[in-house]
């Protein structure tokens, strides 16, 4: 009965402590909350680790090189989803008290489960290359922000880098492309955008999904392709799927400069994954690896060196490692400008909104914090959440990652009107509120 | 009209118009099938033994091939690292047996079935903590295990195969085999099949229960070994293969959760099935019908043998 009572009672003291403890973002005048929703393990952990590894990194960087932003130190807190939409939301509904500035789901599916809360409780969602392609629309969404890129500008440059090799966009006409994609959400958004592609270009759209099941035995997948011949394939997988449909890809004697991976399917692991077959894949990207940049550099100096990092040495640098650098860089420079638009170091989320829509980095403003020619400048408004940015084609030289293309534009002349329309379908089918927001002067 | 012609018609006349392919896609579906069965295999020995269905078989095929990797990437020969792999997946069977089965003796079966979850996703955390969640490949040279493919010229065509597939065909039947002798030639075996029978009559002959089920699953984790590097020489081991695991399940219901032969037949049908029907009729339906395929299949048999194929038939007198 004692040990009883004594057990409760160290749990209540524990429970207590811990509140005590994450309470203290809400309270202080000099830090900002910004939780991280990764996944380190489960099926999709082997891309889910070195993002959350560059996400936490670069943000830990700041405050340890330079004491926060705007002397401002950030509260880094992560919050594991084992990128299940169940846990996400979990993950959203613990930790919305404590004063977040903003929310990375690091999913499609919990995105889509959070635009419509995140939006009723003012609390800015940056998707970064992900999530409701539509939510690019600001006057629709304001409190979503997807940049630097839609999936459906991403699934349009893979198009103009089809038509580019082919010879002209009028070349495409005839030509079989195909989509093996995850059978989840992210994995079908690129699918309404090509098949608007295909009617206008004449090409016919072939469809391969791999259920989560089955992203390491996709056999029965790439039969279907060896039956189709498609000239062309858009890799849109995710986690396990990517290795294995290089794997399969080389196996099956695909031609492995035409089969073509979303960003998300170009990790280096990935690539790795097909062994020497794997040489010549290609990755859309918008930004680049490797560690000859400043950012990177301080990183290892503040960070990697100091022991303060889960990430093994080897791995900074790796492409999906950069991109979670990139993605705290765009959440460090909202946060500048929000501390500039507000006046105040310890910002809230409505300020970050504000950040976040007046984004725009220069490539002078990319010199600056050490990332000249790390990617394509990039500029947000109030309008425009997402910035429909440059891409460019990677190419995996049997170890490494190497430019494949120059930067190119996505078909905005396509995607955009499709992006309006499906704003509007979403508004409808959501009986969404219209944006009562004020724009900032000059976003 | 259309529909139908498109269901009842077509395939076959694809069938018939490209018979290389219909060859090519029987071989991925024995091949994913044997592959199926090892698993099934693992399953079929502990519920054998114990009753027991081992939700964590699927994560003990992760678990030994991670394991077996580790101790390669810290410098171990290959044939170290196996021994080093099976005294880990020994005392795997141990502590299992001291920690779960033995307080849990008696009590009802579904107990210990979510006993089993508990290992499970202490195997997933415990095994995410030492070996990261990434994907890792498995040494093949070292195990002299082939890579690369060969082409047979067949009925105006061609076959690919795999020489990694060949060798998982090879090494699974050399696997039944073995244990089809351990469980009807050694006395260990027909007490294994003593205690599957009766544990009460099993015990009054003194044959330990404690140390019949460390057997058990010290052989299930053998088996989860070899699963382990055959699927992960064919892709990779990540915890993602856990689900694959789960494609036993239609296996086990197919073919009985009690019969070795019936494990095996069963992988076979439920592979060459899937396979057949995702490329055939897959593309009628948009595709990805795989996954729950295998379990219509199943479920379809157990209308006529409610006992799977080799399973007993129950009759109980009321």
């Amino acid at each position: 009965m004692k040990f009883r009572h004594f057990a409760l009672s160290t749990a209540a003291a524990v429970l207590a402590g811990a509140t005590a403890l994450t309470a203290i973002p809400a309270q202080a005048q000099d830090q900002i909350y910004v939780p991280l929703l990764t996944y380190r393990t489960g099926p999709f952990a082997n891309s889910g680790v070195p993002i959350a590894d560059g996400m936490h990194d670069y943000l830990r960087m700041l405050n340890e090189r330079d004491g926060g932003i705007g002397g401002a130190k950030i509260v880094i807190e992560e919050c594991e989803t084992g990128y299940d939409t169940k846990k996400g939301i979990e993950c959203y509904e613990s930790t919305k008290g404590k004063n977040p500035v903003v929310y990375n789901p690091y999913s499609t599916g919990i995105t889509l489960q959070m635009i419509p809360k995140a939006s009723a409780d003012k609390i800015p969602v940056l998707s970064m290359a992900y999530g409701l392609s539509a939510s690019a629309k600001g006057n629709t969404f304001p409190w979503i922000f997807n940049p630097p890129v839609t999936y459906w500008d991403g699934a349009s440059a893979f198009i103009r880098h089809v038509a580019e090799q082919s010879g002209g966009f009028d070349k495409l006409k005839g030509k079989k492309i195909g989509l093996i994609h995850l059978d989840a959400p992210f994995g079908k958004e690129p699918i309404a955008l090509l098949e608007a592609l295909s009617k206008k270009y004449g090409f016919e759209l072939k469809l391969y999904p791999v259920a989560a099941s089955d992203m390491q035995n996709q056999g029965s997948v790439w039969l279907n392709i060896r039956r189709d011949r498609p000239d062309w394939i858009y890799n849109q997988g995710w986690g396990a799927m990517n290795p294995t449909a290089v794997k399969e890809a080389a196996k099956n004697n695909f031609p492995m400069d035409r089969l073509v991976g979303v960003w998300w399917a170009g990790g280096d692991d990935d690539a790795r994954g097909g062994g020497d077959g794997a040489k010549g894949y290609k990755s859309l990207n918008f930004h680049a690896a490797g560690t000859d940049f400043p950012v990177i550099q301080d990183i290892q100096k503040h960070v990697v060196d100091k022991g303060l990092s889960k990430t093994p040495k080897d791995k900074v640098g790796e492409n999906l490692y950069n991109r979670g650098v990139y993605n705290s860089m765009l959440i460090a420079e909202a946060i500048r400008n929000a501390q500039k638009i507000s006046g105040k170091k310890a910002i809230t989320a409505e300020d970050m909104r504000k950040g976040l829509e007046s984004l725009n980095i220069t490539d002078a403003r990319l010199k600056e914090i050490g990332m000249a020619g790390f990617a394509a400048p990039m500029k947000l408004t109030c309008e425009d959440h997402n910035g429909h940015n440059k891409v460019y084609v990677a190419q995996w030289d049997g170890t490494k990652w190497v430019k494949g293309s120059e930067w190119m534009d996505p078909l905005k002349d396509e995607v955009m009107p499709l992006l309006e329309s499906a704003a509007n379908d979403y508004a409808k089918a959501n009986n969404w509120p219209a944006r009562t927001e004020a724009c900032q002067k000059g976003s | 009209m259309h529909a139908l012609y498109m269901v009842l018609i077509d395939p076959f006349v694809q069938m018939v118009s490209a018979p290389d392919l219909f060859v090519q896609t029987i071989w991925e579906g024995l091949v994913a099938g044997v592959l199926y069965a090892l698993i099934a295999l693992g399953f079929v020995l502990i519920f054998k033994a114990s009753g027991v269905f081992n939700f964590a078989q699927g994560m003990m095929v992760v678990f030994a091939g991670l394991t077996l990797i580790a101790f390669q990437d810290m410098g171990l020969p290959a044939i170290a690292a196996l021994a080093a792999s099976l005294a880990v997946m020994y005392l795997l069977a141990l502590s299992i047996e001291r920690v779960v089965l033995r307080p849990l003796v008696n009590q009802p079966d579904i107990i210990l079935f979510m006993a089993t979850f508990g290992i499970t996703y202490i195997l997933i955390g415990f095994g995410e903590m030492i070996f990261g969640g990434e994907p890792r490949e498995v040494n093949t040279k070292a195990f002299f295990l082939p890579q690369g493919s060969f082409e047979i010229p067949i009925l105006g065509g061609f076959v690919q195969i795999q020489k990694i597939d060949v060798a998982a065909a090879v090494i699974a039947a050399l696997m039944i085999a073995a244990l089809g002798f351990f469980f009807q030639k050694t006395r260990i075996g027909r007490a294994l099949r003593a205690v599957a029978d009766s544990h009460k009559a099993a015990l009054s002959v003194g044959i330990s229960l404690n140390q019949i089920w460390v057997i058990v699953w010290f052989a299930a984790g053998i088996v989860a070994l070899v699963a382990g590097i055959m699927w992960g020489a064919r892709s990779n081991v990540s915890f993602a293969l856990q689900v694959v695991a789960l494609k036993a399940l239609p296996v086990l219901i197919l073919g009985g959760f009690t019969s070795i032969p019936g494990a095996i037949i069963g992988g076979l049908i439920i592979g060459v099935g899937e396979k057949l029907g995702e490329f055939y009729w897959g593309p009628l339906m948009g595709g990805g019908i795989e996954s729950w395929l295998a379990y219509f299949i199943a479920l379809g048999f157990l209308l006529f043998r409610p006992q799977g194929l080799f399973g007993d038939k129950i009759i109980e007198r009321i």
